[in-house]
């Protein structure tokens, strides 16, 4: 027990650790504040072209949108921080990550956002558009706001991965929370300061998963 | 466009490290298997747990599903990977990766079988119960048939997010496609076993991503 508390809970550790993590913290937040509007934006956009009149135009989008589905985050981020200098084009870690998530995040944003617009029945965008509101218009003030009730839980619960997919900057190395953690133990040979990461983790994320699963247990009753 | 195909389609490069990203191929899918698996079956239970046990048991189950569902797995990765040993722990990398995926798996799993179990009406447990099933009787016959029909399309998208997160074991020296292709992009200083590693995964995930589209279209009378 005593070498269990030495390793993982070593309070002089963490101490020592902390202003370190607190750094990194900073740059986990920035890091947020980018990709999630980021994402949502990306997403938004991808999700009227997926549900566009225009065949031209839904089906590459839909198909994007599985594509980027299907490759690992990870994969996607070394492939753009190590493989593209390969084709000219050299992003620092900071860009390689603001890019790579924003390919990974407006695929996901953007199928929750697809979903939201369909839950919306059709008559509503006709009953706006013939009150001689334009499309855009009717697209804004009226489907939307009633998409996106529909799919807030979605939403908040897909930020959450968003905010947990930023420790991934860490393997190109961004000094992000981790990170600054994996500084620390590396230095100490000590557990405890990636303990005190996934202790900050915790205290972001615990009342949103808490609230996710209110929102699920209230749309299944 | 003659040095982009030499960088990213070089026919040299690509057959001398095929075999290597293919030894990955199966790695992953290995593991993505055995996660899938253990990781739903130990939901199930847990939700089980849950829906019968007495209090003292709920709250853990509770716990463990909020704890695994809020921490970045890379964290618990490396927090299983550099932090056990030291107590008497050892387990090989591919270990401490299924073990940590299956309980991130499995704290997902728990929430959207419970998510399932509670949307079964109160009467359809009482109902059974005067027919004179046990508590236990009725989950398994009455509420979960209906629970894993729910669940189904959730617990799909869920799946393919925790195994796709197999190549986190990457960063702790797993041998999966990811590790392989950094290691040929390293030794080979080209980037076509990085395009090759790509071209796998989406072999592998691009028919569960467009076949869990199409379970939610058939199971979309959930939501109205």
């Amino acid at each position: 027990m005593q070498a269990f508390a030495d390793q993982f809970l070593n309070l002089e550790i963490m101490a020592a650790a902390w202003p370190t993590i607190l750094t990194g913290l900073g740059m986990t937040l920035v890091l947020c504040a980018v990709v999630v509007p980021l994402g949502l934006a990306g997403g938004l956009a991808t999700a009227i072209a997926a549900n566009s009149q225009r065949r031209w135009l839904r089906w590459p989008t839909v198909a994007l949108i599985d594509f980027f589905r299907a490759i690992p985050p990870l994969v996607l981020l070394i492939f753009v921080y190590a493989g593209l200098p390969f084709a000219g084009v050299r992003l620092d870690p900071f860009m390689a990550v603001a890019f790579a998530f924003l390919l990974n995040n407006s695929a996901y944003y953007g199928e929750i956002f697809r979903a939201g617009l369909i839950s919306v029945p059709a008559g509503q965008l006709e009953a706006a558009r013939s009150t001689g509101l334009g499309h855009g218009q009717a697209l804004a003030y009226v489907v939307l706001p009633q998409a996106l009730r529909n799919v807030l839980p979605d939403l908040v619960s897909n930020t959450v991965e968003v905010v947990k997919l930023t420790s991934l900057a860490s393997v190109v190395s961004l000094s992000e929370m981790l990170h600054a953690a994996q500084l620390a133990r590396s230095v100490t040979y000590n557990t405890s300061p990636i303990v005190l990461a996934a202790l900050i983790y915790l205290a972001m994320l615990w009342p949103v998963v808490r609230l996710i699963s209110r929102f699920e247990r209230r749309l299944a009753s | 466009m003659g040095d982009f195909s030499d960088a990213f389609l070089n026919a040299r490069v690509l057959a001398r490290y095929a075999p290597d990203i293919l030894q990955g191929v199966w790695v992953t899918l290995a593991l993505s298997v055995l996660i899938v698996l253990s990781g739903t079956l130990l939901g199930l239970a847990l939700a089980a747990l849950r829906a019968l046990g007495p209090l003292p048991l709920r709250l853990p189950v509770i716990a463990f599903a909020d704890i695994f569902r809020a921490l970045p797995p890379l964290v618990l990765i490396l927090i299983a990977y550099f932090g056990l040993p030291s107590v008497g722990v050892f387990m090989s990398s591919f270990t401490v990766l299924f073990v940590v995926l299956t309980l991130v798996l499995a704290a997902f799993a728990e929430e959207i079988f419970w998510a399932g179990i509670t949307s079964v009406p109160k009467g359809q447990w009482e109902a059974a119960r005067s027919t004179g099933l046990s508590s236990a009787q009725t989950l398994v016959w009455v509420v979960l048939p209906q629970a894993v029909r729910l669940a189904i399309p959730p617990l799909t998208n869920r799946a393919i997010a925790v195994t796709k997160m197999t190549a986190l074991g990457t960063v702790i020296g797993v041998s999966d496609i990811l590790n392989q292709a950094t290691t040929a992009q390293s030794f080979s200083g080209n980037a076509s076993p990085l395009l090759l590693a790509a071209v796998a995964y989406i072999a592998i995930f691009l028919p569960l991503v467009v076949l869990s589209r199409w379970l939610e279209t058939r199971f979309a009378w959930r939501r109205v």
